[in-house]
């Protein structure tokens, strides 16, 4: 490994690219609001995402006011219950994690982290986020739309996705649904392609792509992914939205709604599971890849050790991604498929579950006999690993066709991917939030509200989804608005209900705390220091704290080194920047 | 800090050939892709991500196909025009592919006035090839005018499976909405080429930033692509 850390003796190129001039704003609209600048578009990013996050968690507390006391809040009809499922689960996967990952962390990190002056379209990047807005606003038009938003389950399933005995079938709310998507798509496009362009193409000198920090590379493939992944949404999309409209028939079989022969006819809705599924797999990596990346840096940098196997990291990471396009039908066992195809799917699901455990041991291993501070980041960090590993096991269950035909649509899947794909990559924006708060805000978030924070909030965690892995395997069915009278559900299961419900709300107090120590901390918060973590990647190098525009002052950094150099033998300080010269790395240019 | 051009200062060092130069070029800083300006790569992912969109269009289109249950309306006689007392099967499409296909010809020739700094001669060549892509969707309208006075509909058709008519006029739809914003492209930046905004160094109107000759021939990558895309559309739908 002594190649990627430090070099090979080879003198580091002279730079390829002339300095770019970047816009700079006239005015306080110019700057803070229509801004271009990457940083700023981040926070804007991250705030809507927020934002809107903010509405998902709420309709989770309403939907399990419901499950834990059935009937007991008059305007949580069955209606209602399924309007809040299906904008819960929509704005979680998409509008909250993925814009948050890639959207928020992506902008912020990847010019800073590679040493680049800002992403290289500033403009569409700006667009991005404005049409990311646009599609929020129209998701939360649905809401007061007349029939309210769709009820069709987040998967938005055809044929009940447009009739009418799903809310918003046959009102506005699936069309503002789909609108608000394809929008989103585009706007995605726009900052994703500058993600990976800026990647591939604006590194600072010396910074090659085997010297990227993991979280670069996490952010990097999961964009590469999206970008390939929501055509398929895109495409499902549109032809759902012309049968909805238009009366066109490719999701629609010849059907009969309220004893009444439909016009529809001839139409596939598998068709539509596998456009569903096959950007649907692929998105549950695109969330779940920045957060590998970004716990990997946690751990790195919080147990003062370098990752252990960087290079094998790097390779699970895409080999995680390309295999994610080609194991989508395992969604669909239940949905009549050929058991050829069925084998097919199982068998690359489970090839998955190979570089992902790579993963895992690799963090495990950097942790052994590290120096590990029990910093809220890492506690966030050690706090993901756990949660992980545990919803990977359960998917190791879903993956095999047999055991996942009798579990199928119970709570034992609810529990799988609010464990794997809920708490786990939300424990890393935690955790990188108290991480990169620092940087972004030049304060320090408050330590007793983040403990508070962290431990009702992971705690609470498990106590809410692990009591529904037993639910789901006495067959408490998923996507239930009431359980009502069954022989085969016993009354302690009610009880244990009740107990999540209560959990839920306590876990949803601690968010309050998060929140409003975002707030109280800028102000408030101790002043951090340019490098607070005393850490060895670019954006913790910066001239200034937060970084100004254009991240660096006249010189571009030059990078001599990878991004793991902690603990280095023999060095004075126990990291060493990616951008220091010196015996261990290469000598600074033009000093031979 | 002085231009903004993205091209290169100065040759990185020593650069292998053939695999070795791909590996060289993908262990080293700064660029994976060497000599590639940043709008070039942007072009050629946001290709690759359009791929897919119109790769999901025609699957989904040849799985309805497959899949149909009542017959599908004959190509080419459903794509016929009448001419001189005869059916001429596939006719207006053999000129619309020849119309986009030529001006496939004309881009590439723009591309190369381009760098010789010739902007008259590359300004008229776009203009020419935009010329072409709007009888493109000129002729377009025509056929979805003839075939909705026909009765074909995204909902039915006289003819067969309903679905002819909707993958029909939902891809050949978003193709022409490409074919379309190529247009704009296209005379947008021969405006610029006329004007000698490349030379003079102008700043864009939304970007502030200076163009460069090279945006002609990005604006050829989207143009070709979006032709390619219409061979396919060609073969799968109309020689099926
Ligand atoms: C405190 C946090 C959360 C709670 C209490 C919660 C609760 C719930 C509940 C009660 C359901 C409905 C289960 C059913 O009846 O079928 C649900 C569904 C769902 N949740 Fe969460 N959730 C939380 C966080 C998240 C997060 C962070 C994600 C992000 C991936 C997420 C994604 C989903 C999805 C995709 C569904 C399925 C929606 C559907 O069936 O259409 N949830 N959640
Ligand atoms: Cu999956």
């Amino acid at each position: 490994m002594v190649d990627i850390r430090s070099g090979t003796g080879e003198p580091i190129g002279p730079a390829e690219v002339e300095d770019v001039e970047l816009y700079h704003p006239h005015s306080w609209w110019t700057r803070y609001v229509f801004s271009q600048d990457a940083k700023i578009i981040a926070i804007q990013y991250a705030s809507t995402a927020i934002a809107i996050g903010m509405v998902a968690l709420v309709l989770s507390w309403l939907m399990r006011l419901q499950l834990g006391f059935p009937g007991a809040f008059a305007f949580i009809d069955a209606d209602r219950y399924y309007q809040f499922i299906t904008m819960h689960g929509m704005i979680m996967v998409i509008y909250l994690l993925t814009a948050l990952f890639l959207g928020g962390f992506g902008n912020y990190l990847i010019p800073l982290m590679l040493g680049a002056r800002d992403m290289v379209f500033p403009y569409a990047n700006m667009l991005s986020y404005w049409l990311y807005l646009l599609a929020v606003l129209v998701l939360v038009a649905s809401f007061f739309a007349p029939g309210g938003p769709t009820g069709a389950g987040w998967t938005l399933y055809p044929p009940q996705a447009v009739l009418s005995g799903t809310p918003g079938g046959k009102d506005w709310g699936i069309i503002l649904m789909l609108s608000s998507l394809i929008l989103f798509i585009i706007g995605f496009t726009m900052g994703g392609l500058n993600y990976v362009v800026t990647v591939l193409q604006g590194r600072a000198r010396g910074m090659t792509l085997m010297r990227m920090p993991l979280t670069v590379w996490g952010i990097f493939t999961a964009t590469v992914m999206a970008l390939l992944a929501f055509p398929a949404l895109f495409v499902a999309c549109v032809m759902m939205l012309f049968d909805r409209v238009l009366g066109t028939s490719f999701f629609m079989p010849a059907i009969v709604e309220m004893g009444e022969q439909l016009q529809h006819g001839g139409g596939s809705p598998i068709l539509f599971q596998h456009l569903f599924w096959f950007f649907g797999h692929p998105e549950v990596y695109i969330v779940a890849l920045p957060a590998f990346g970004i716990v990997s840096d946690l751990i790195s940098t919080h147990a003062r050790k370098n990752i252990f196997g960087y290079r094998m990291m790097v390779w699970a990471i895409v080999i995680i991604g390309a295999l994610s396009f080609i194991v989508w039908a395992h969604h669909m066992y239940v949905s009549g498929m050929n058991p050829y195809f069925g084998f097919f799917f199982a068998t690359t699901t489970l090839i998955i579950a190979v570089p992902t455990a790579i993963k895992v041991y690799n963090w495990v291993l950097t942790l052994w006999r590290g120096d590990i501070h029990l910093t809220l980041p890492m506690l966030f960090a050690l706090a993901f690993i756990v949660t992980f590993v545990n919803g990977g096991l359960t998917g190791l269950f879903l993956g095999n066709v047999v055991v996942d035909v009798p579990l199928s649509d119970t709570m034992f899947v609810v529990a799988h991917f609010h464990m794997v794909m809920g708490v786990a990559p939300i424990l890393v924006i935690f955790g990188a939030i108290y991480h990169w708060y620092p940087k972004i805000t030049g304060r320090m978030l408050n330590g007793l509200m983040g403990h508070l924070h962290f431990w009702v909030t992971f705690i609470g965690a498990y106590l809410i989804f692990f009591p529904m892995h037993y639910l789901g395997l006495i067959g408490v069915p998923r996507r239930y608005y009431e359980m009502g009278e069954t022989a085969f559900v016993p009354a302690s299961a009610h009880t244990l209900n009740e107990f999540i419900t209560i959990m839920v709300l306590v876990v949803g107090a601690a968010q309050i705390i998060f929140l409003f120590n975002l707030v109280w901390s800028i102000r408030h918060g101790r002043e951090a220091g340019g490098n607070p973590w005393r850490a060895t990647t670019l954006e913790w190098q910066t001239p200034e704290t937060p970084p100004r525009h254009g991240n660096w002052g006249k010189e571009l950094p030059v990078v001599y080194r990878w991004a793991y150099d902690y603990s280095v033998p023999g060095a004075p300080e126990d990291f060493i920047p990616q951008n220091q010269p010196g015996s261990a790395g290469l000598a600074p240019e033009g000093a031979s | 800090m002085s231009a903004e051009t993205h091209s290169p200062v100065r040759q990185p060092l020593h650069r292998p050939t053939g695999l070795a130069g791909l590996a060289a070029d993908w262990a080293s800083d700064q660029r994976a892709f060497k000599n590639v300006s940043w709008g070039k790569a942007m072009m050629w992912i946001f290709l690759l991500s359009d791929t897919f969109i119109f790769g999901c269009f025609l699957i989904a289109y040849m799985s309805a196909r497959m899949s149909t249950a009542v017959p599908w309306p004959n190509p080419s006689e459903v794509f016929a025009l009448h001419i001189g007392g005869t059916d001429v099967p596939l006719i207006l499409i053999a000129i619309m592919t020849f119309i986009l296909i030529s001006s496939s010809g004309t881009m590439a020739m723009a591309v190369n006035f381009g760098y010789r700094r010739d902007r008259k001669k590359t300004a008229l060549l776009m203009l020419l090839t935009a010329l072409f892509g709007a009888t493109f969707v000129g002729m377009q309208a025509f056929e979805w005018t003839k075939l909705i006075t026909e009765g074909v509909r995204p909902w039915g058709n006289p003819w067969g499976a309903a679905q002819f008519g909707s993958t029909f006029f939902m891809i050949t739809g978003f193709h022409g909405t490409h074919v379309t914003i190529g247009v704009i492209f296209l005379l947008i930046i021969a405006r610029k080429v006329w004007r000698g905004d490349f030379d003079t160094g102008r700043r864009g109107f939304f970007t502030s930033r200076k163009g460069q000759y090279e945006i002609v021939e990005i604006t050829g990558l989207y143009w070709h692509f979006v032709d390619l895309v219409w061979v396919f559309i060609f073969a799968f739908f109309y020689l099926w």
